[in-house]
């Protein structure tokens, strides 16, 4: 115990390390062990992390474009979409005007030819009433003749039937 | 006798040594306390400048460390 | 020396803990007898041979198995939504190339992995050094000193291999007036040189400082009694800044050379 004693505090005697008998063995320690460290470092573990972290970002830049991608879809199908409904509108309405426009035809040709017809049938009326109505007055010059004649001849004079029409007729033109 | 005046010098020498660590200290301080003044002024800039704080505070402090190595010296060296 | 040494060991022995002695080398598979590494008498038997197992290989090693673990298993799936692990890798990941990126700017790209490997190491040497009876590679001068003269010169060595020698135009501030050049430049080449020694240092200081504080805390509790309640809630809180400065001297020592590294291969001054 007391050698113990004495050898520790003989082991104590100045400052470790100033103990210039141990250098050489850690100088050299130490630098193998900085060398298995670069050599673990600049080979394996360095490019691995460096690779990943580039990857990592790259995945997250590939991702952000994609979803860049599919919102820029989304709003092209909806452009689409709203294209398509447009047109569709613009379709309807022109199947609309169309359809109009026929029965607008059908219509008019319908009613010209109603007009027609009726402009037609005002026409022949009308020559049926000019007929009836010459027909009237040819019946009234011969009714008033044949009164004129009688009156004459109820009167006592001869009547000369050339001179009552003559005067009958300049009386009706008259 | 001189063995005992030999150990009294180093040991008073060794504390004496030890006043130098005090100035490193007040190095250390100025150090950090001036980058808190100007960090509070400017808080955007003082990020950036961490890395200065760090060599301003480590050069400080190497010379308080040199003391102390003195004093060590002292001690179980000399 | 040697009767002081006694002395000194006498008297660290009333506090009946010893704050340096977690930091002693130790080989893993044979014990050492005390005074067999005299060099200077040419007694080296009990030295540690430098191909030796020692607990700086076993932490070291544990530090590379973490390593390998959290960087290489937790990204085997290359899963684009990441595990935890995985996400704790990326974590570091990012947060060093953002490091270097904005520091040494678009040119120091390419030493992403070296400071990585910097970063790591030390950041993982720092917090597993923290586990309670483990030896921390980080608080030992020889480490951080490797480390720091590594830094010194691949900035030295690219700086010149990349401006030739306009990188010793850092070294003259062409903004100073003419009369203070001279003098400014004496003072920016001892700086330069003083970068790997104040690199390494603060480092291991910082490292060291903490340990022997935590150690010199548990040497007061183990002799007050009940009112070693005091200097273990004294360790709690060390422990705690202890973990705080583990990751802030792994990123001040990654910050330093990113921002050497941009005296080489970018534009000296702005």
């Amino acid at each position: 115990m007391a050698t113990d004693a004495t050898a520790e505090a003989g082991k104590s005697a100045g400052l470790p390390q100033l103990d210039f008998t141990t250098w050489p063995n850690q100088i050299f320690w130490l630098l193998v062990t900085l060398v298995v460290i670069y050599l673990v470092l600049s080979k394996v573990a360095l490019p691995r992390i460096g690779a990943v972290l580039a990857e990592r970002k790259g995945t997250i830049t590939n991702d952000l474009a994609a979803a860049e991608e599919l919102r820029q879809k989304a709003v092209e199908a909806e452009r689409a979409f709203n294209e398509a409904l447009a047109t569709a509108r613009a379709e309807a309405a022109k199947i609309v005007a169309a359809a109009k426009a026929d029965i607008q035809k059908d219509l008019d040709a319908a009613t010209a030819k109603a007009d027609a017809e009726i402009a037609a049938k005002a026409a022949d009326s009308e020559g049926k009433i000019a007929e009836i109505r010459a027909g009237a007055l040819e019946a009234v010059e011969a009714v008033a003749k044949d009164t004129a004649r009688e009156l004459v001849t109820a009167l006592g004079g001869s009547a000369d039937a050339r001179a009552v029409t003559a005067a009958v007729s300049a009386r009706l033109k008259g | 006798m001189e063995g005992e005046l030999a150990l009294l010098g180093k040991y008073i020498g060794a504390g004496l040594a030890t006043i130098g660590l005090g100035g490193a200290g007040i190095g250390v301080g100025h150090v950090a306390g001036n980058f808190l003044a100007g960090a509070l002024r400017n808080p955007s800039a003082a990020a950036s400048q961490t890395a200065t704080l760090f060599v301003g505070i480590a050069f400080a402090e190497a010379l308080g460390i040199f003391s102390f190595l003195i004093a060590l010296l002292l001690m179980f060296a000399v | 020396m040697a009767t002081g040494t006694e002395e000194h060991g006498g008297e660290a022995g009333g506090l009946a803990i010893h704050p340096m002695d977690q930091f002693i080398v130790k080989p893993l598979f044979r014990d050492i007898e005390p005074g067999t590494c005299v060099p200077a008498d040419g007694i080296t038997e009990g030295c540690v041979k430098w191909y030796e197992v020692t607990n700086v290989t076993l932490w070291m090693g544990i530090a590379v198995l973490v390593l390998i673990g959290l960087f290489v298993l937790s990204t085997r799936h290359r899963g684009i939504v990441p595990s935890r692990l995985q996400s704790v890798a990326e974590l570091f990941y990012g947060f060093i190339h953002n490091m270097v990126e904005e520091v040494t700017g678009h040119e120091g790209a390419k030493f992403f992995p070296y400071v990585m490997t910097l970063f790591m190491f030390i950041f993982l040497a720092n917090i597993l050094g923290l586990i309670p009876m483990s030896f921390t590679t980080t608080s030992h001068i020889a480490v951080t000193a490797v480390l720091a003269m590594m830094v010194f010169l691949t900035v030295t060595l690219v700086g010149f291999w990349r401006k030739g020698i306009g990188f010793l135009s850092m070294f003259w501030v062409s903004s100073a007036p003419l009369i203070l050049r001279p003098v400014l430049a004496v003072i920016e080449v001892i700086s330069y040189f003083v970068r790997p020694l104040s690199h390494s240092i603060r480092l291991g200081g910082n490292l060291m400082a903490g340990h022997a504080v935590i150690k010199v805390f548990a040497g007061f509790a183990g002799v007050m009694g009940v009112a070693s309640i005091v200097p273990i809630a004294g360790i709690a809180a060390v422990y705690g800044l202890e973990v705080l400065v583990a990751a802030v001297q792994a990123y001040v020592f990654t910050i330093l050379t990113c921002v050497y590294l941009r005296d080489a291969v970018g534009d000296a001054h702005h």
